[in-house]
């Protein structure tokens, strides 16, 4: 039995309708909602590339029910900016050319969007520890710690 | 992404212009000689770049941005060549129909070979493009000046090449010979132009292969046995079929997939299926993996390097250095799992995937269902960063074969179990060393073994949908993995082999620096026994042995960039607490190219055998530098990837399967444990371009291992350097009671 589900996305809300309540709220932004700056890595909530915010939270999009996420504030990397009017992260991330595939990028910046609205001047081995859990294969770790400092410089 | 079957003729004269050739002769070439063409072969000019009436240049690459900024070199280039503004330049990639095969994105070759071929051809379409103005204005050609997308006469006169050829193909064969710009007038390459992708990225508006969707596409899971080999016997899919959304169960002998209308049903679909699989068994036992590759038949031996008489002066040396060397089996680990599009229409099929080498993959579909291969039509999209031959070409064929057997597009997404278990590895690697030394501790001979999977000039590998399916498809051969066997050093004696061999536990593939990195670790390591043996500094050592100025130079450069203070390699087994340490590591990649010196320096606990590596200091010389900081993205990239694959990597398996399922099981390097990375880039503008995505990475394990053996005095030789293999060696060492 289908079921309606509104979502808050980027300050909107938006219907759905979901087979299954435990559908993950990854597939319900990707292919209900069409957006792609989150991206399916494991489904486990092991590697950050889904990251998303609930709230201030900086969560994993791939193992939260879309139920649990009703009538909650949702934050993509869609909502943060756009290109003439980006987020002082994602125009650092750009500055210090942060990225290989990009394929992790989206998760980086929420996960660090996360932290800085708690912690407005992170060490850099408080930044390191925050994206523990965000996994880069490429190797752009040293460009994204610098991208967070300047970000948290230009938002100080 | 709805693209129509059309050969580049017919792409051409859809783009508007006059089907109708320019030549350097001056004649102008017929719509039938332009017809009667050949397709894109890569001695024309028309093969990469195409000039549209607005004055736009497409270009088209065989090679493929795998996430290393490659797109933007190659752009940089060409702009460069053609004096145009790079906003008038954009890249089509890897489409099998529109793009040339130069090859898979392999190697490091994408700038020396790609970037080259590109740059020759922009040259010679520049030169065709002042002859046309010249002709255009009865002007000698020598007055003539391009700058900004215009030829410019002395007068003041401008023409655009949009005017000049725009929509129109160039019909001229690549001039081997142009005469392309001189460095000292470069506006473009040399420099740090931003990626042309980031901002599309950082926004979530890059469309990944993963975001990619067709007009009537399903969505599909392939079910996987759960042995590597397993036969399979009943189906029962009454559960998946009462989910919402199931569509079809989709079997071909041992292959299995359910389709859904939406992923998620897929997912469910795929969980609900109940399958009945035969036991087996064939892997070998983990705990005996080096025995069993050496038990191995061995097909053939590969001589890689045969100097003097290596074996006579092992017998005549005073003394005999033995040292093996092993280096686990890793996973690729692209943080997206493979995904991938096909259609089939007309009995023809389109197939959109990441994988780096399309147009073999295009053979690879073809033989599959017996296609012509024109038949097929592969389309690059980008994915998540690809190091090799990991599970795209699998994804690809895996929806290839259930969008036959359903008749509709499917999406085939990977799990992350699918793509840790079901992507080739890059196989085990075993090498036995031995050197002889004379009185004077001076190398008399060196000899080196490696036991590797067999394999041909093709890197390829079998597609595991074909296999399963019982449908025709290629024995899997894993590249030029017996690379660096062969070393520069001078000494008088040297003989290498490989062994390759008949058997090894999973379908073996190319990783980022595939053998290359093995080998250069085997190699390293023993350069520094030697040195230690004597009793020379590792860095005067390796000088000492080379006659070649650029390897010099990246030495030098390298010592200094690290503050390096020349020591005799030896160092008392340390026997409690912490210490740091430094080591050195060279290579000539595959002997004829990029350079590279680095010294890492590592933390060792030797109550807990943990290392940490600090820092790592890295000199470059890869002839003329297209985008430095694209290089340096690299060469950090190269040396973060190859720590985590030198500190924590290792596949695991019992002896049905990859027990190494996830990121728990299977961990990479977090950021708490990165190294940082400070580097020195050698620019020569006057040689050629060279490349930069590997020979870093082949290094990094030796330079860890050697700083490894000046903190605590052993060595590791088995990759990767866990804290329990740490503890081991320092315990051995102590039972020895010997210095390191």
């Amino acid at each position: 039995m289908a079921r309606r589900i509104a979502l808050t996305v980027n300050g909107r809300v938006s219907r759905i309708e979901v087979d299954d309540p435990t559908m993950p709220l990854l597939y319900a932004l990707r292919n209900e909602l069409n957006l792609k700056g989150l991206h399916f890595g494991c489904g486990l909530a092991q590697c950050g590339a889904c990251t998303v915010q609930v709230g201030a939270a900086a969560v994993r999009s791939c193992a939260l029910p879309v139920s649990q996420a009703e009538g909650k504030p949702i934050t993509t990397l869609e909502g943060i900016g756009e290109t003439g009017r980006l987020h002082p992260l994602q125009q650092a991330f750009i500055d210090e050319q942060a990225a290989q595939c990009g394929y992790c990028t989206g998760g980086m910046i929420m996960q660090a969007k996360a932290l800085l609205e708690s912690n407005r001047s992170p060490s850099d081995e408080e930044i390191r520890r925050a994206l523990a859990g965000n996994l880069c294969r490429c190797g752009s770790q040293l460009r994204v710690l610098r991208a967070v400092r300047r970000a948290a410089r230009a938002m100080a | 992404m709805d693209l129509p079957m059309m050969d580049r003729r017919g792409f051409l004269a859809a783009g508007g212009g006059l089907c109708v050739g320019l030549s350097l002769g001056g004649g102008r070439a017929s719509a039938q000689g332009f017809r009667a063409a050949r397709g894109l072969s890569l001695g024309e000019v028309d093969t990469f770049l195409a000039v549209a009436a607005d004055g736009r240049v497409t270009l088209y690459s065989g090679k493929v941005d795998l996430g290393t900024g490659v797109r933007t070199a190659l752009m940089q280039i060409a702009a460069e060549e053609l004096d145009l503004p790079m906003s008038r330049v954009s890249v089509v990639q890897g489409d099998t129909l529109l793009t040339p095969d130069q090859g898979a994105t392999i190697s490091s070759v994408s700038i020396s070979r790609g970037g080259v071929e590109v740059r020759r051809a922009a040259a010679t379409a520049r030169a065709a493009l002042l002859a046309a103005a010249a002709r255009e204005w009865s002007v000698p050609v020598e007055g003539l000046a391009t700058l900004d997308g215009e030829v410019r006469a002395p007068d003041g006169r401008a023409l655009d090449y949009g005017k000049l050829v725009g929509g129109r193909t160039f019909m001229l064969k690549v001039d081997p010979k142009v005469k392309v710009k001189d460095p000292a007038s470069y506006r473009l390459v040399g420099r740090s132009v931003p990626r042309v992708e980031l901002p599309a990225m950082v926004t979530g508006q890059f469309e990944f292969m993963h975001d990619v969707r067709v007009p009537g596409m399903l969505h599909a899971r392939v079910v996987r046995p759960p042995a590597m080999r397993g036969r399979l016997g009943e189906v029962d899919d009454s559960a998946a079929r009462r989910i919402p959304g199931f569509v079809a169960t989709v079997r071909v002998r041992d292959f299995l997939a359910v389709v859904a209308r939406d992923e998620w049903a897929a997912i469910r679909a795929a969980r609900a299926l109940r399958a009945q699989w035969a036991r087996w068994e064939g892997l070998p036992d983990q705990s005996q993996l080096w025995a069993s590759v050496r038990a191995s038949p061995i097909l053939r031996d590969d001589v890689t390097q045969n100097v003097g008489n290596a074996p006579l002066m092992l017998q005549k040396a005073t003394r005999v250095l033995r040292s093996t060397f092993d280096f686990a089996i890793h996973t690729h680990g692209s943080i997206g799992p493979s995904c991938a599009i096909a259609q089939w229409e007309d009995g023809r099929l389109t197939c959109w995937s990441a994988s780096q080498q399309t147009h073999e993959l295009r053979r690879q579909l073809a033989d599959m269902f017996a296609l012509g291969a024109d038949q097929v039509r592969c389309l690059y999209v980008e994915g998540s960063g690809c190091y090799g031959r990991n599970g795209h070409e699998d994804a690809a064929a895996d929806a290839a074969l259930i969008a036959r057997e359903i008749g509709r597009p499917v999406r085939v997404q990977w799990s992350r179990e699918d793509e840790h278990v079901w992507d080739p590895k890059g196989p085990p690697t075993l090498i036995d060393y031995v050197a002889g030394l004379d009185e004077r501790g001076q190398v008399t001979a060196w000899t080196a073994e490696a036991w590797i999977p067999q394999g041909q000039s093709v890197s390829r590998a079998t597609l595991v949908a074909a296999e399963l399916g019982g449908l025709p498809t290629d024995a899997s051969h894993p590249g030029s993995v017996q690379q660096h066997l062969a070393i520069q050093y001078g000494f008088p004696n040297i003989r290498s082999v490989a062994h390759r061999l008949a058997h090894t536990p999973f379908r073996p593939s190319w990783i980022r620096t595939p053998g290359r990195m093995q080998n250069t670790f085997g190699n390293e390591v023993f350069v520094d026994e030697l040195a230690q043996a004597a009793g020379v500094d590792p860095i005067a050592f390796r000088l000492r042995h080379l006659s070649d100025a650029r390897a010099a130079e990246v030495l030098g450069r390298v010592a200094k960039l690290a503050q390096w203070v020349p020591h005799e390699a030896t160092r008392p087994v340390l026997q409690a607490g912490r210490r740091t340490g430094r080591g050195v590591s060279y290579v000539k990649y595959e002997l004829v190219r990029t350079y590279v010196a680095v010294v890492a320096e590592v933390e060792v606990d030797v109550d807990s055998g943990a290392v940490r590596v600090t820092r790592v200091h890295v000199a470059h010389d890869c002839g003329q530098v297209i985008n430095p900081d694209g290089l340096r993205n690299q060469i950090e990239g190269c040396v973060i990837q190859t720590a985590s694959r030198t500190m924590v990597e290792e596949l695991r398996f019992d002896r049905s399967t990859v027990t190494s399922r996830d990121w728990a099981s299977y961990p990479i390097m977090r950021f708490p444990d990165v190294p940082d990375v400070t580097i020195d880039i050698i620019d020569r503008p006057g040689e050629p371009p060279w490349g930069a995505g590997e020979p870093t990475a082949a290094v990094i394990p030796s330079a860890i291992s050697n700083a490894i053996h000046d903190a605590i005095g052993v060595r590791m030789r088995s990759v990767p350097f866990t804290p329990s293999k740490v503890k081991a060696a320092l315990r051995a060492a102590r039972e020895a009671g010997t210095r390191g």
